[in-house]
C-alpha cells in the first residue's frame, strides 16, 4: 500500500489489539477445517495435518473421533496418538480432564457439532473445546458449515431441512484463528457417502450439495475479507481494497433511482459486494420532489442499500469524497432528460465526477 | 453476434463419437498451498480404484511431502529440449498420447513452453490430451487467469506474464479450490518447504506478503464459488431449454459494448468487458473506430497497438470489428443502437489539455449521444498495494 497515507491506529484501536493479544498470549490456538457436508475430505485433511506437525516435532494428540473411516483416513489416523473417548450409551465425548492431564500443545477433533449426552459436564463438545483452549491447548477441528447457526436460514432454504447440533453464532468468529475451506466437487463427496440410486434423486442431490458448497467458499472468503481489514487496520491502513465490489447509487428526485438501485443491488449480488446510496443535499426542492426522493431512500433501504444524506456545494466532490471514504468502485449515476441550463449543469456535473473518479467506474443510466 | 463464449463440456462426443477428456483444475492462491499436493493425493485415490492414472508433468521443487506423494504413480518421462544453449524438460504430449492413460496429472497448467516446443502454452498441450479422450487433472493459481490480471497487480503490484484465458478454465468439468491459510502458508515458505531459501527471501519480498496472499487468496474463493455457479446455472439452463415452449426472448439479454483503441488502457478495458459480461451472462463484443478504410493506412506504431488489442479481444472469445468513422463517439453509438447494445464500456481517458477544448471530451460525447443506453467509464483501479 505504497500510495496509502499509514493513519495512526486510534487509542481505542490499541486498547483492543493488546486485550486481544494478551488473550490470545495464554489461550490455545484454534483452527477449523470447514467442509460443506461429509465425504469432502475434511478428516483427512486435518488428519495429516496432524501427521505433518507431529513429524515437525509438535505434541499433537487426537481426541474426537468419527466411529468409522475410509483406508486413507485410518492409515494417517494410525501415525497418531489417540486419547479414547467416553462412551455414554451410544453416544461418545471427549474425555477433557484426560486431555487436560495429558496436554499436548494440539488437540486434533473430528467433528466440533455434537451434542453431549444428558449428563455430562459440557452440554455442547464445542464447549469442551473452549475448555481445551482455555487450558492453553490449541485445538485443530473440523466442522460442516451445515450446523452452524449462523447459516441456518440460508442451509434450510437448501436442504430443507433443519440441523439438529448447532455451533452457536458467536463461536467461531471469537474463537477461530483460522478457517480453512475443504472443498471437492459435490458429486465425489456424494459417491464417497451413500448416494441415491436413482438418477433424478442424485441429481437434486447434486444440485443441493453443490448450493452448499458455494455458500461454504463465500462464508470462508468473508472470513478472509474480515481478517484482512483487520489486518490492515491494525497495520494503520485504511480499507481501499478492490477485492469486493462497492457500489454507490447516487439518488437524486429525478433520477431513474428504481432501476439504478434494482441494478446496483443485482450487481452488488453478482458480485458479492455492498450496495450504497447518497444523496447530494439541495435548496429549495419542491414538496412533490422530496416526496419523491424519500420514496428512492426507502427502496434503497429496503433493498438493503447503507443510505447516507451528503451535503457541499459541488455535488460530484461530495459524492467523491464519500466514495473514497468508503472503498467504492463503481458509482451509478442517472442521465438527465432535461434540456437547456438544467442538462448544461448536469454535463459539467458528469464531466467532474468522471474526471476526479480515478479509479473508480462511473456507470451512467439511461431513463 | 455469437454467445458469449462456447463451451463443450455438455457436448460428450465428437461427431466421431469420440468422448472427449473431463478436465478437472485444482485452483490455489499461491505457490505452496498444496495443490500439486492434493492432485498427487488424488492420483494415488484413482490407482488404488485400479483407475490407470499416470503422471504426465510435476515439478517436484524439492518438496519432500509433495515427492513422496508421487510414489508408486507412473510417470511418463518428459522430453528434453535445447534452447540457446541451454537444454529444458517439457512434458511429452505425443508420448503421453501414445500411452493413452484414463487419467493424466499435468503440473502447472499457466506455464509457458520452451520456444521450439509444438505447441507455446501448456494448456494447449492439456487441450490436445482432452481432444484425444485422455481426461486431465491440473492445477492453477487463480493469479494467471487472463481477466484478473489487472486485479491482481492492483493487489500484489506484479504483473503476471503467464495468463490462462478465462475460457479455458470455463471449459474445465470441475474447479476444486485448495485452500491453506496465510499464515500456514508463509510459515511453510519460512521452513523452506516452498521455495529454497533464497528464493523464499524475494518471494517475501514481492507475492508473499500476509496482504497480498490475504486479498489473493479471497479472489480465488470467490473465483471458485462464481465457477460452481456458472457451472449450475448451465444446468438449470439446459434442464429449462429441455422443457417445451420456453417463451422467445422473455429473459431481457444483456449486451455489452466494449471501444477498442490504440490506448494502453484498452487491454484493461478488454478483460474487465469479459469479466462483466461473464459474471451478467451476457454477449460481449469489441469494436475499434477507424478514421480509414482500413487498418493500413493507420501510422504503424497505432496499428500495432489496434492489431494487439484486438487479438486479445478474439483470444477472449470477445466478437472484433473495425467500423469507418470520422466521429468515434456518433459511430460508436449508432453501432451500439443497430445492435441493441445494452452497454457501451469505455476506457476513462487521462485527461489532458484537449479535452478542454469543445467537443473534446470523448466520454461526455458518447454519453449525450447514448441517452438509451447504459454507459460505463472504466477506471484504471487504483494501486493499493
Amino acid at each position: 500500500m505504497v500510495n496509502e497515507p499509514h493513519r495512526r491506529p486510534k487509542p481505542e484501536e490499541f486498547l483492543a489489539q493488546a486485550e486481544q493479544e494478551e488473550r490470545l498470549k495464554h489461550r490455545g490456538r484454534l483452527k477449523v477445517f470447514l467442509g460443506y457436508a461429509s465425504g469432502v475430505g475434511k478428516s483427512f485433511q486435518m488428519f495429516d495435518e496432524g501427521r505433518r506437525r507431529r513429524e515437525r516435532g509438535e505434541d499433537v494428540v487426537v481426541c474426537g473421533v468419527q466411529p468409522q473411516y475410509p483406508p486413507e483416513v485410518a492409515a494417517v489416523l494410525q501415525r497418531l496418538e489417540v486419547i479414547p473417548t467416553w462412551k455414554i450409551g451410544e453416544a461418545e465425548c471427549i474425555d477433557v480432564p484426560a486431555v487436560i492431564r495429558r496436554h499436548p500443545q494440539v488437540a486434533v477433533i473430528d467433528g466440533l457439532a455434537y451434542d453431549n449426552p444428558p449428563g455430562s459436564p459440557n452440554a455442547h463438545r464445542w464447549q469442551d473445546v473452549e475448555q481445551l483452549l482455555e487450558a492453553g491447548i490449541s485445538v485443530v477441528a473440523s466442522v460442516n458449515i451445515q450446523y452452524l447457526e449462523r447459516l441456518h436460514d440460508e442451509i434450510e432454504r437448501i436442504t430443507g431441512k433443519r440441523t439438529p447440533y448447532i455451533i452457536p453464532r458467536g463461536f467461531l468468529d471469537n474463537n477461530a484463528d483460522e478457517i480453512v475451506v475443504v472443498d471437492a466437487p459435490a458429486m465425489e463427496s456424494l459417491l464417497r457417502g451413500a448416494a441415491p440410486a436413482d438418477r433424478a434423486a442424485l441429481a437434486a442431490e447434486e444440485h443441493k450439495l453443490s448450493q452448499l458448497r458455494e455458500l461454504a467458499l463465500l462464508v470462508a472468503a468473508g472470513v478472509v475479507d474480515r481478517q484482512l481489514e483487520r489486518y490492515l487496520r491494525s497495520h494503520g491502513m485504511d480499507q481501499s481494497w478492490g477485492v469486493q465490489e462497492r457500489i454507490l447509487v447516487c439518488v437524486t428526485p429525478r433520477s431513474n433511482a428504481a432501476s439504478m438501485l434494482e441494478s446496483g443491488r443485482r450487481n452488488a449480488e453478482r458480485f458479492h459486494g455492498e450496495l450504497y446510496a447518497a444523496y447530494v443535499q439541495q435548496p429549495a426542492l419542491s414538496r412533490k420532489d422530496r416526496a419523491i426522493l424519500r420514496q428512492n431512500l426507502a427502496y434503497a433501504h429496503q433493498l438493503g442499500a447503507h443510505t447516507e444524506s451528503l451535503r457541499g456545494l459541488q455535488p460530484a466532490d461530495a459524492i467523491l469524497k464519500f466514495a473514497r471514504e468508503k472503498g467504492i468502485t463503481q458509482i451509478f449515476v442517472g442521465h438527465s432528460l432535461r434540456e437547456g441550463a438544467w442538462r448544461r449543469l448536469w454535463s459539467s456535473m458528469i464531466d467532474r465526477l468522471i474526471r476526479s473518479a480515478e479509479g473508480i467506474d462511473v456507470v451512467v443510466y439511461p431513463h | 453476434m455469437s454467445s458469449s463464449t462456447p463451451t463443450n463440456r455438455e457436448s460428450g462426443t465428437d461427431t466421431q463419437g469420440n468422448r472427449r477428456g473431463r478436465l478437472k483444475v485444482f485452483l490455489g492462491y499461491a505457490a505452496g498451498v498444496g495443490k500439486t499436493f492434493r492432485m498427487l493425493e488424488e492420483g494415488q485415490r484413482l490407482k488404488r480404484q485400479g483407475i490407470d492414472a499416470v503422471v504426465g508433468y510435476f515439478e517436484p521443487h524439492d518438496r519432500k511431502n509433495t515427492i513422496a506423494r508421487s510414489e508408486g504413480l507412473e510417470v511418463v518421462p518428459r522430453r528434453k529440449l535445447s534452447y540457446r544453449g541451454s537444454s529444458f524438460e517439457e512434458m511429452d504430449t505425443a508420448a503421453i498420447l501414445q500411452r493413452h492413460p484414463s487419467v493424466c496429472l499435468v503440473d502447472e497448467m499457466a506455464h509457458t513452453n520452451v520456444p521450439g516446443s509444438e505447441r507455446p502454452k501448456r494448456w494447449e498441450d492439456i487441450h490436445v490430451l482432452l481432444d484425444a479422450g485422455i481426461n486431465v487433472y491440473t492445477t492453477l493459481n487463480v493469479q494467471h487467469l487472463e481477466s484478473l490480471n489487472d486485479q491482481v497487480f492492483q493487489i500484489s503490484g506484479i504483473r503476471v506474464r503467464e495468463t490462462v484465458p478465462d475460457w479455458v478454465v470455463k471449459q474445465a468439468d470441475e474447479v476444486v479450490m485448495v485452500d491453506a491459510t496465510t499464515g500456514a502458508l508463509l510459515n511453510r515458505l519460512k521452513r523452506g518447504e516452498v521455495y529454497d531459501p533464497e528464493k523464499a527471501q524475494r518471494a517475501v519480498e514481492n507475492f508473499f506478503k500476509e496482504s497480498t496472499l490475504a486479498a489473493l487468496r479471497e479472489l480465488a474463493l470467490r473465483q471458485t464459488a462464481r465457477e460452481l455457479e456458472l457451472r449450475e446455472e448451465e444446468i438449470s439452463q439446459a434442464s429449462e431449454s429441455s422443457r417445451a415452449e420456453q417463451p422467445i426472448g422473455a429473459q431481457t439479454q444483456d449486451r455489452i459494448l466494449i471501444h477498442l483503441t490504440a490506448d494502453p488502457s484498452t487491454a484493461m478495458l478488454i478483460r474487465r468487458g469479459r469479466r462483466v459480461a461473464d459474471f451478467m451472462g451476457a454477449e460481449c463484443f469489441a469494436v475499434f473506430v477507424s478514421p480509414h478504410p482500413d487498418l493500413a493506412s493507420l501510422p504503424k506504431e497505432e496499428r500495432e497497438a489496434v492489431e494487439k488489442h484486438l487479438n486479445l479481444a478474439r483470444n477472449l472469445h470477445i466478437e472484433t470489428r473495425v467500423l469507418e468513422g470520422g466521429d468515434a463517439a456518433e459511430t460508436l453509438v449508432d453501432f451500439a443502437r443497430r445492435n441493441q447494445v445494452t452497454q457501451i464500456v469505455l476506457a476513462r481517458p487521462r485527461y489532458g489539455w484537449l479535452s478542454r477544448l469543445p467537443g473534446g471530451n470523448f466520454p461526455l460525447k458518447v454519453i449525450r449521444k447514448a441517452t438509451d443506453m447504459r454507459v460505463v467509464i472504466v477506471a484504471e483501479r487504483r494501486q493499493t498495494h
